[in-house]
């Protein structure tokens, strides 16, 4: 996140740079060529079909004309001809596309149905049409492809707004009185500009192409005239014996093209304020209460990476993760973290957004993404080592997953009972009408309505709670000895919820699974687990327990202090702790009182008490 | 804790928003479906109702009629006495403002914070530099630096944003605001952060607010009326306080009772209701 000064767009846009110095360097050639060199283009001489020399670098054609001067004269006409061509379209279709898309619904749907066909249709064959019926020139070339270009625009503005009209800051701005063109001019057209600049610049591309094309079939620019399409058109014939004379057109429309796009693309970037690059600088809030904590914290006495030097090592762990520390780029994810879960305990790991709790889980599971570089010095599950490449039977068989979001977890295509039943086909080699009977069981056994239908039906059809049981289901199908849980009850309402948690302690006391349970929620994990690690940026800050954490009996700050913010474990009408704290000099206090001046701190200061600013009314 | 209660008020027989037997229907001939099947509250002025209810119960459909995206099938929404019409432009502004749920979608990423407040303040124009002062006035009324206002949405993090959006909202001075589970995104502390400047405006300001919201603890920290919706009817409506104490619904009871941290929730029995 943290980058330096601002840096100057050009230099952080190299395809701007590049592209804008190529297309510069084109309107040069454009604006200096026709009156430096118009003399070597036009004039008829003697000197007819001569090859690349000295005198002309490309050689002449069969009038004694210059080739090379003649590629350059025509810059200034083609360019002429695809830019205005480009911004006639760009003009109409935007116009249309938005209009549509201000209009009442069934017209909407009309218009938007005629546009996908005249998309459909291709469009040099319809510039080739009109070219044909306004009669051969340049004026009717501009407008056959002006014309032909029209629809793509239409229909990506009409799409691009129908995406950002469901946006909530639209409904605001609807809500706060802002007319419908005022909205679209100021919050609609500037949020798809940068897909509409790329599709100018390509377009710009396109033209160019498509009235080099009518040129060169004679239903563009005609002689005396000429443009790259009428060079090529006349470098035709002798093109076997005097080759050079189609390369510097050519090479005029390719570099064209290069450079068209190119700015495209740099410019799409630079209208966007997320990629413009300016320097994210904390907008931090009068938070008056959070800094104090924060330089408390600073200094206390405690700072040392103790978290490794006291584990706490059960002997009879089932899972061990000692000195757990995973890196991405430059960033610790996860710092020094150890921990042991023995057979039958549930352990939960509890924080905020960005603590690195499920950065664990994942590190645990051997599910970490590419890129990621994970150190231990000792991450095992009973006589399975974790570390490097545990076989793949062995890892899906005995450590169970069940994730945040039952919707994304399953595959919308396929019937719950294949998916279902896919870790004990795959993996146990179980026959597919045992396995499905197994999961009939085990669905019934944890409260899944139907169980026999609910295998032929598609995720769609089941609600989330009922998923989320199903995944719960599924994850125990091999009876594994360890069962993760990645925040799998965030996703639910209240009710659902709490039948979901009654479902892990069941299968905790009639199966003796031990699990590895992650939420941002103090008030899940504090009924549901017997031992709790508090995680604060990748590092353990506390260990406690449930019963601790149910009672209010923590010692540690950060987890009181995480206590104080639950609505549900502070008094009605009493004011919630909203201090920010900052873990950075503290490492874990597996036990011991926290130091006195924190604490202190922390209970008075606790209210987020703004400024005093004057009401409004 | 309204402010109303006790001054003198002429109008303080008149809540300030009256909702009787609203019904709202969604779709159209055979596929439309009723989310909303008569309620009635009163939200009297400087009062906050808490609407709470799990997913389909139909909350955010109630706070969308409010602000006039869906027409109810039958029933009437009351301002102050008089029928609330889906007015646009600033008379329909100043009546109804709404506190989006989602942080980061609500600010266009392409204009400042200014920007977005200026529209708030004059939808038209939106211009800027007239009214600096009273931006400040707003971000600083929310805890937030003015001199943050030229910055761009997504240099904020998710609660600063949520800040900006009760700004944004108080702007237009609605006569209420309608808060649509604005803390479900957000951390805990930052959540704590939220709740406690809500409760802050609302002594201030004596706001009259609808608070839409799953989680029946926050109710509880923001509200002084509590309603209960289950698939579109009311079924519990009453103080804050007494209705937590003791609730009249068994639903109402089952949805405390499913909040890990109450004294009522348990693990281990298995409960009535599959």
């Amino acid at each position: 996140m943290a980058t330096d000064a601002p840096v100057r767009p050009w230099r952080r846009n190299p395809s701007l740079l590049s592209g804008a110095v190529i297309l510069g360097l084109l309107v040069v050639v454009a604006l200096v060529a026709p009156p430096l060199l118009s003399g070597s283009a036009e004039t008829l001489t003697d000197d007819a079909r001569l090859g690349p020399g000295a005198e002309h670098l490309l050689g002449t054609d069969a009038f004694g004309r210059d080739v090379l001067a003649r590629a350059l004269v025509a810059t200034r006409l083609t360019l002429l001809m695809a830019a205005a061509a480009t911004a006639a379209s760009f003009v109409v279709g935007v116009a249309i596309g938005a209009l549509v898309h201000l209009a009442p619904g069934w017209l909407r749907e009309t218009c938007l149905r005629l546009i996908d066909s005249a998309v459909a249709f291709p469009s040099l064959v319809l510039a080739l049409v009109i070219a044909a019926v306004l009669g051969p020139g340049t004026g009717s070339a501009i407008v056959a492809i002006a014309v032909a270009g029209v629809p793509g625009f239409a229909r990506l503005t009409a799409n691009l707004a129908a995406t950002v009209a469901d946006k909530d800051y639209v409904l605001t701005a609807r809500l706060l009185g802002v007319p419908g063109l005022r909205i679209l001019g100021r919050h609609v057209l500037p949020n798809i500009s940068g897909p509409l600049l790329v599709l100018l610049s390509s377009s710009f591309t396109l033209s160019l192409l498509d009235i080099s094309s009518l040129s060169f079939v004679g239903l563009g620019v005609q002689s005396p005239q000429y443009d790259w399409g009428r060079l090529l058109n006349e470098a035709l014939p002798s093109i076997f014996a005097q080759p050079s004379v189609v390369l510097a057109p050519s090479i005029m429309l390719i570099v064209t093209g290069v450079g068209a796009m190119l700015l495209g693309d740099g410019v799409a970037s630079l209208v966007d304020p997320r990629t413009r690059g300016t320097a994210p600088a904390p907008a931090k809030t009068a938070d008056a209460a959070g800094q104090a904590a924060q330089a408390k914290a600073t200094r206390a006495p405690q700072a040392s990476g103790g978290a490794g030097a006291a584990p706490g090592t059960e002997p009879d762990g089932l899972l061990t993760v000692a000195g757990l520390t995973v890196r991405a780029d430059d960033r610790t994810l996860v710092d020094d973290v150890s921990f042991t879960i023995g057979a039958g305990q549930i352990v939960g790991l509890v924080g905020e957004s960005g603590s690195g709790k499920s950065t664990i889980a994942m590190a645990v599971a051997g599910l970490l993404p590419e890129g990621v570089r994970t150190n231990a010095s000792h991450l095992a599950l009973g006589d399975l080592d974790l570390l490097g490449t545990p076989p793949e039977r062995r890892l899906a068989t005995e450590i169970g997953i069940v994730y945040q979001d039952p919707i994304g977890t399953f595959n919308p295509a396929l019937r719950l009972g294949t998916q279902l039943t896919e870790v004990a086909r795959v993996h146990l080699g179980t026959p597919r009408r045992r396995a499905a009977q197994d999961m009939v069981r085990a669905l019934a056994d944890i409260h899944v309505t139907e169980p026999d239908r609910r295998l032929r039906q598609h995720p769609h059809e089941l609600s989330g709670g009922m998923l989320q049981r199903a995944s719960i289901a599924s994850a125990m199908t091999t009876n594994p000895r360890l069962l993760i849980a990645d925040e799998p009850t965030t996703a639910l309402d209240v009710t659902v919820q709490a039948e979901v948690l009654r479902q892990f302690r069941r299968i905790n006391r009639e199966h003796g699974t031990a699990m590895l349970f992650i939420s941002h929620d103090i008030g899940v994990v504090g009924v549901l687990c017997d031992t709790v690690l508090v995680l604060h940026g990748g590092r353990v800050v506390d260990r406690t327990t449930g019963g601790d954490l149910r009672r209010g009996t923590v010692t540690h700050p950060y987890t009181r202090a995480l206590l104080a913010a639950t609505p549900a474990a502070v008094e009605a009408g009493g004011t919630l702790s909203a201090v920010r704290w900052t873990a950075d000099a503290h490492a874990a206090q597996p036990s011991g009182a926290p130091p006195d001046d924190l604490s202190d701190d922390l209970s008075d200061k606790a209210a987020d008490r703004p400024p005093a600013a004057e009401g409004s009314r | 804790m309204s402010a109303s209660a006790s001054a003198p008020d002429p109008q303080a027989a008149t809540p300030l928003l009256r909702v009787e037997d609203l019904t709202v229907e969604l779709g159209h001939g055979t596929a439309a479906r009723r989310v909303l099947k008569g309620i009635s509250f009163d939200i009297p002025r400087g009062s906050t109702l808490a609407l709470v209810g799990e997913s389909g119960s139909g909350k955010t459909t109630l706070a969308r009629t409010l602000v006039g995206v869906h027409r109810p099938s039958s029933g009437r929404i009351l301002v102050d006495g008089v029928p609330l019409r889906p007015s646009r432009g600033r008379a329909g502004a100043a009546t109804v403002q709404m506190i989006p749920q989602d942080p980061y979608s609500s600010f266009d990423p392409r204009r400042t914070v200014a920007q977005s407040l200026a529209e708030a303040l004059d939808p038209i124009r939106a211009r800027v530099r007239p009214a600096r002062i009273r931006i400040a006035e707003l971000l600083s009324q929310v805890s937030l630096d003015p001199g943050t206002m030229d910055r761009y949405p997504h240099e904020f993090s998710g609660g600063q944003r949520q800040r900006l959006a009760i700004a944004r909202a108080l702007a237009p001075r609605p006569r209420f605001v309608i808060a649509d589970e604005i803390t479900s995104a957000l951390d805990l502390t930052t959540q704590a952060e939220i709740l406690n400047l809500l409760a802050d405006l609302r002594r201030r300001l004596s706001l009259t607010m609808l608070f839409i919201s799953h989680d029946l603890a926050v109710v509880r920290h923001v509200s002084d009326t509590v309603a209960v919706l289950l698939h579109g009817n009311l079924v519990e409506l009453g103080p804050t306080g007494a209705t937590f104490a003791e609730p009249n619904h068994p639903y109402t009871a089952q949805l405390l009772a499913s909040v890990p941290g109450d004294p009522r929730f348990r693990l281990d029995d298995e409960p009535a209701t599959a």
